[in-house]
């Protein structure tokens, strides 16, 4: 036992250790109220998923989905209301609306008959209950046709995402192990097509796609460009490859394997985790890719990939907002799926490109 | 492209580099152009030749759906585009405008936000640097559609909180954030805000590099929250903060998903939304004129260029490279 740390006859320790926990208490809160505030429109929709288009209309209504009360009375349905009497607040049922005096039954005491209440029913508030609206989920499931989106843009995420990882680890690994002419101007010019507006070569790149090749409305156009290496993944895979041990590969060469044996061999297995990184930005990207699509799909919907036809989903049932949000939260539950199980690679991928340029 | 390639690899001065090699010297170089080659072809294909073929466009007038009436006219879209075209400064303006709030808002709350989730005294930071990551990953076009109705002025969920408060913001002089041109920036600053998840982990990462000797040693010399903010974790900041700065700038200067999705191109409410890229959009693929398309995006490239050099430029007088991490 440390006696230095028991005796304490000020009390200064004890001081310290309490305006410790005061500062977790204060950061601990204050992190918890921007949290709220941040990840509330979240909140927001997964509540109104569940509603029904009415009760979002209805200003009154509370903010938890629920749906009226109603009330079966000789072989009909009734709206249920709070009605103020004598006795206090009573649910009642309204058989008989009338302006000036409507007729009302006691849903706790049907026997006792109509009852006459003097005042205008639509002052009354309804009587309300917990209540989800499921079936917004499979009816906004079937109206956007959610299949037919997920696997266009699954077919594009896939073939894209083999094409940049084959072409951009390529590359990578000939800037991180090889000396040729103009090396580094070429890789300066590599990392400078990061900035340059995409707008600047769409022009004529869209020209030659649509009229040349006569790719318009076809998935060609927005797949090919990414068959040729990106910056971002070539950056991020150089800076893998640079931390490989050469050791590793002058044993391969030593054996006799060339250059791109020693690539397939030695380096991509060494690679998992950078590559998986990748794999992933490039997932989330096609996910989101909504530009390229938009101008080259032009029209043809049965090709539509999630985004684009997210946003037609939301010009045709406008009105209908717990639908449009139930769609947009269908369309979020692959990559929110991928990134809690993958969020390892994928943040320390992130961290790579940020700070090591 | 194949020829291009041949002509590319055996220029006049490469091929002299190349002769001067070894042989061991040589045939790596050409192994490492050989492993470049996917990167290289793209390039020309992909950046290159279009960019030049953008310039050459932007002399013709030259629609897509009569490309047999195509000719040229010189700098008549140069022309048309910096002196009698309103519709390009206004959306230019309307674009920096954004900008203009969009960005700092978006710097200043990704380096607070990493500032707080890199606390000492803060419990649970891994759970909470998860949660406020998560909106990141939520899908744009989704998180616009929350958005939208999130900031509906009488069913939204903000207006009814800024109601509580005592402010009237449902009713009909309430906050139409989508409706009104004071507001609407704003509004859509909030959508980018769901976004900065990189920015924060990039800040992350940069605050656990500063060596904590120097907070120690200032806490020593009395210096308070505010003070080791400026003299310490702002320089020692000041390269990644950079690095948000010209990534950030490049990507808000071509906003264009946000205001399509939401007023498909309307500009509503009176021309605020009239981005640069939209606009843009509208020249070259609805009215499908290549010509004046191509003069704009090139305008847009110009601007984004000269923009990313006077920071460049800048960087010398406010970014520390101290920290020894430049290579």
């Amino acid at each position: 036992m440390d006696t230095t740390r028991l005796y304490d006859p000020h009390g200064t320790k004890l001081a310290a250790y309490r305006r410790a926990i005061i500062r977790r208490v204060l950061v601990t809160t204050l992190a918890l109220a921007i949290l709220s505030l941040y990840i509330m429109p979240l909140v927001y929709a997964l509540v109104t998923s569940l509603k029904t288009p009415e009760q979002v209309s209805e200003p009154r209504a509370p903010i938890v989905p629920s749906e009226r009360v109603t009330y079966d009375y000789q072989g009909d349905t009734y709206d249920v209301y709070n009605v103020p009497t004598e006795d206090g607040m009573q649910e009642w049922a309204l058989v008989d609306p009338g302006r000036r005096c409507s007729g009302f039954i006691d849903i706790n005491n049907p026997h006792a008959g109509l009852i006459e209440w003097e005042g205008n029913w639509r002052g009354l508030e309804p009587v309300r209950e917990l209540s989800f609206y499921w079936s917004n989920y499979p009816d906004a499931w079937n109206r956007i046709d959610f299949p037919r989106l997920l696997g266009n843009t699954l077919q594009y995420a896939f073939i894209t995402m083999i094409g940049t990882l084959v072409s951009s680890s390529l590359a990578a690994y000939g800037f991180a192990r090889f000396n040729f002419p103009f090396k580094n101007v070429l890789f300066f010019i590599m990392i400078s097509t990061i900035l340059l507006p995409p707008a600047v070569t769409l022009v004529p790149t869209y020209a030659f796609f649509v009229k040349s090749l006569g790719w318009g409305g076809t998935w060609w156009p927005v797949i090919v460009p990414h068959l040729f290496g990106n910056a971002y993944n070539i950056f991020l895979l150089r800076q893998y490859f640079l931390t490989i041990p050469r050791e590793l590969e002058e044993a391969a060469y030593i054996d006799g394997a060339n250059p791109l044996q020693t690539f397939v061999r030695v380096i991509l297995p060494q690679s998992v985790p950078v590559l998986t990184a990748v794999a992933l930005f490039h997932f989330f990207f096609a996910w989101n890719d909504f530009f390229a699509p938009l101008i080259y799909l032009a029209g043809n919907r049965a090709e539509n990939p999630i985004s684009v036809g997210l946003s037609e989903f939301r010009s045709f049932y406008q009105i209908n907002v717990p639908l449009i949000l139930t769609a947009a939260i269908i369309s979020m539950l692959v990559p929110l799926m991928i990134f809690f199980l993958a969020q390892r690679y994928f943040i320390q991928g992130i961290v790579v490109t940020g700070v090591d340029k | 492209m194949s020829t291009k390639l041949h002509e590319l690899s055996r220029s006049h001065a490469q091929r002299r580099a190349l002769k001067r090699m070894g042989g061991r010297e040589r045939r790596d170089a050409l192994w490492g152009l050989f492993f470049i080659t996917p990167w290289i072809m793209g390039f020309l294909a992909f950046y290159l030749m279009p960019m030049v073929s953008s310039l050459g466009f932007s002399l013709f007038d030259f629609t897509l759906s009569a490309p047999e009436d195509a000719r040229f006219i010189g700098l008549d879209n140069w022309q048309r585009m910096l002196f009698d075209d309103p519709n390009t400064w206004h959306s230019m303006k309307v674009s920096l405008g954004f900008l203009a709030i969009s960005l700092p808002t978006m710097l200043i709350f990704g380096l607070l936000l990493a500032i707080l989730l890199n606390a000492k005294h803060l419990v649970g930071r891994n759970l909470f640097r998860t949660l406020f990551y998560a909106p990141t990953m939520v899908p744009l076009i989704a998180a616009i559609l929350i958005w939208e109705s999130v900031l509906n002025p009488s069913t939204g969920w903000v207006n009814r909180l800024i109601s509580l408060s005592g402010f009237e913001a449902t009713g009909i002089n309430g906050l139409r954030w989508l409706d009104d041109p004071s507001l609407v920036y704003f509004a859509y600053t909030f959508i980018s805000l769901w976004g900065i998840g990189n920015a924060i982990l990039i800040n992350l990462a940069g605050l656990q590099n500063i060596p904590t000797e120097l907070y120690e040693a200032a806490a020593i010399d009395g210096a308070g929250w505010i003070r080791q903010l400026r003299k310490i974790t702002l320089p020692m900041m000041s390269p990644i903060i950079f690095y948000n700065l010209v990534l950030g700038l490049v990507l808000q200067l071509q906003y264009f998903i946000v205001p399509w999705v939401l007023t498909e191109g309307t500009g509503y409410p009176q021309g605020s939304t009239s981005f640069f890229m939209v606009y843009f959009y509208k020249q070259a693929f609805t009215f499908q004129n290549m010509g004046y398309g191509a003069t704009l995006a090139w305008l847009m490239f110009v601007v984004t260029l000269i923009i990313t050099l006077v920071l460049f430029a800048s960087a010398r007088f406010w970014v520390f490279y101290g920290g020894g991490r430049e290579d």
